[in-house]
């Protein structure tokens, strides 16, 4: 019997097996952010040192600000400490952090990949659900709780229970305009947000070969939305030179990378199949994920629901988000356009929007943070900031910034956001906030509209 | 380190809720502050006060007996979103000591199970039919035992449940697994010397 290509990477990380299943896993790379101070205050109150610094990596990006790069210039006090507290235990365990000063600062699930921190065959761990992104260069990377950052700091290992193998194929050739992030929707649409509880995801098929680098990012990156701790894509020729002259990859791949990918005669405990070329721009309409239609659809009517407790909840989300149903999503109005976040914030989601934009003038406020410090320069080079620009949009510094609302920016209450973030939930993105999940290029063309859109509609 | 947890006897709140993810529990602006006794007033906070502060009569977990509950009766898919341990810490500020679903985040339920907050896991119907009978008769009880795994019913029926065992045991007993796991310490620099160094950082 073959082996999934989690199998593989499993396999070679025990450390200890006990009888009961549960093993003790080895982690190769840890990141960490500012969120993470629990954990290390957890270590101090117990003394214990962090074991292995040098496979310990810091970046601030969730409380960081996007208007500025210096600590001193933010003005809240609780915000100012929590990026103070993070600098000060990398400094004292002596481990590498890309602060706010770093010109390779940025997310750590942007930054990271982009550093060539995160290689296929690794464990990779974060305090931060969205860790599964790094699974698109052929890592086994899942996020954890503090008590677990806690535990990594301590020994480099965790605890885990083998979870159940899911195969989401995508298959077929995408339509123009639709993207990673329009397949990632569409796939929680159809297994839910509980769909990959207790699951490993990997994403394979011709469509998701396809890919670039970036959109398989997209694609693992929002595995934890459809529930999957972790979200992982077989590495090949597109990975590897992709991966080739970053700072902290290899000169030459790895000739065990060849080996990282199920074998033909491997199971899985579930699989599901997705027609690509049947996948449209997609935005999300309620406050879950799961309830995403097509942006050429309308939202749904309480009385479609297929189940009591299913049209209690949508009552629940349309009525927050203002709703009626049966609308049509292109008729929603919009307050505000974020692109930015871990999900959508590379140089290609970059391009994507700017491409949409170039040359027009943008209907409501738009604020575009790139996801690095790194991709940032990157995009100026190539003059993408002067088309955020002249369109109207607001062209800031790297961070978690909107999709989170813990630097201090947050939508207002009742205002309603087109976002290329990855949750729609109740407050995400400020109390009372409706957030409306979409790719780049709809987020721009929603921009232009004031209103739902997807690019060229 | 989580105080131990055997067996529990509490009032419990019904919460018919799908999908509650861990920022409704714990909204992700408060998270910015230590875990203090501001921690009480965080949980379900958006649900449970208005924009001005007043508390909402009409959200459940308000209501008196239900205020006074140690176990919540949830729905599917509860805790799932963000890895924050904040949520668990605001659950446990609130007076929860266990929370019962038919489903949960995975990673709301590792944090759970390592600060003494018990997920318990029962089938769907079950838990629908326990949610109904503790809004029917509010202020009726429920015990979870960890010991048997057995939930008892307000009307006494016991319902099994299962915990990883490795999660139990240490629930059970009060310890905590990186004390556990640094008695292998010598397991790990094995592994490390086995393996050629990674690339380097």
């Amino acid at each position: 019997m073959g082996r999934t290509l989690f199998q593989k990477i499993w396999d070679a990380h025990v450390v200890h097996a006990r009888d009961d299943g549960l093993v003790l896993l080895y982690i190769d790379r840890h990141y960490f952010h500012e969120g993470s101070f629990h954990a290390f205050n957890m270590l101090r109150a117990r003394g214990i040192p962090v074991r292995r610094p040098d496979l310990t990596f810091g970046f601030g990006d969730h409380y960081v600000p996007t208007n500025a790069r210096r600590t001193d210039a933010v003005q809240d006090p609780e915000i100012r400490g929590i990026i103070e507290t993070f600098e000060q235990n990398a400094r004292a365990h002596r481990i590498r952090a890309f602060d706010l000063a770093d010109p390779d600062q940025g997310i750590v699930h942007v930054a990271g990949p982009e550093q060539g921190l995160t290689l296929p065959g690794m464990t990779v761990v974060c305090g931060d659900s969205h860790t599964s992104t790094h699974g698109a260069l052929g890592a086994l990377a899942f996020g954890i709780g503090a008590s677990e950052v806690a535990h990594v700091l301590a020994t480099q290992t965790i605890w885990q229970s083998q979870p159940r193998q899911i195969r989401a194929r995508f298959e077929g050739t995408l339509p123009a305009g639709t993207t990673a992030k329009d397949m990632a929707l569409a796939l929680i649409a159809q297994i839910g947000t509980g769909g990959g509880l207790g699951g490993a995801i990997e994403f394979a098929g011709s469509a998701v070969r396809a890919l670039s680098v970036e959109g398989r990012l997209t694609l693992c990156n929002m595995a934890i939305e459809a529930g999957a701790r972790t979200g992982m894509v077989a590495p090949d020729a597109i990975t590897a030179a992709w991966l080739a002259g970053r700072p902290h990859a290899p000169a030459q791949p790895d000739p065990a990378w060849a080996d990282l990918h199920s074998d033909a005669d491997a199971a899985f405990d579930r699989e599901v199949t997705l027609d690509a070329a049947a996948i449209t721009p997609m935005a999300t309409w309620g406050t879950s994920p799961e309830e995403a239609v097509a942006l050429s659809a309308r939202v749904p009517r309480l009385e479609e629901a297929p189940d009591e407790a299913r049209a209690r909840a949508w009552k629940r989300s349309l009525d927050y988000m203002g709703l009626q149903g049966g609308e049509a999503m292109a008729d929603v109005r919009v307050d505000r356009v974020f692109l930015g976040s871990c999900t959508n914030s590379r140089l290609e989601d970059l391009r994507a929007a700017a491409a949409v934009l170039e040359g027009r003038k943008i209907a409501v406020p738009m604020l575009v943070s790139p996801g690095s410090s790194a991709t940032k320069r990157a995009a100026e080079a190539e003059g993408l900031d002067r088309i955020f620009l002249e369109a109207g949009a607001r062209w800031e510094e790297s961070g978690c910034s909107l999709c989170v609302s813990m630097n201090g920016e947050s939508v207002g209450e009742g205002e309603r956001c087109a976002s290329t973030s990855n949750r729609n939930f109740a407050g995400r993105q400020g109390r009372g906030a409706r957030t409306h999940l979409v790719s780049p290029a709809s987020a721009a063309a929603s921009a232009l509209a004031g209103r739902l859109m997807q690019a060229g509609a | 380190m989580p105080e131990p947890f055997t067996t529990l006897t509490a009032i419990a709140a019904p919460l018919d809720m799908p999908n509650v993810d861990t920022d409704q529990i714990m909204p992700a602006r408060f998270m910015r502050r230590p875990r203090d006794e501001r921690y009480v007033a965080y949980g379900f906070h958006d649900l449970r006060f208005t924009p001005e502060g007043a508390t909402r009569p009409d959200f459940i977990l308000n209501q008196p007996p239900f205020n006074q509950a140690g176990i919540l009766v949830a729905s599917r898919n509860f805790g799932v979103g963000s890895s924050r341990e904040a949520a668990v810490y605001a659950l446990l500020a609130m007076g929860y000591r266990a929370v019962v679903a038919e489903s949960f985040g995975d990673i709301f339920f590792s944090n759970a199970l390592k600060n003494g907050l018990l997920p318990v896991k029962l089938p769907e119907s079950t838990v629908n039919a326990l949610r109904g009978a503790v809004a029917a008769a509010p202020g009726a009880t429920i015990t979870v035992d960890l010991q048997r795994q057995i939930l008892t019913a307000p009307d006494g029926a016991e319902h099994g449940f299962t915990v990883p065992p490795f999660a139990r045991d240490c629930l059970l007993r009060g310890l905590d697994e990186i004390g556990l796991t640094l008695t292998l310490a010598d397991d790990i620099a094995a592994y490390e010397s086995s393996r050629p160094p990674l690339a380097a950082g």
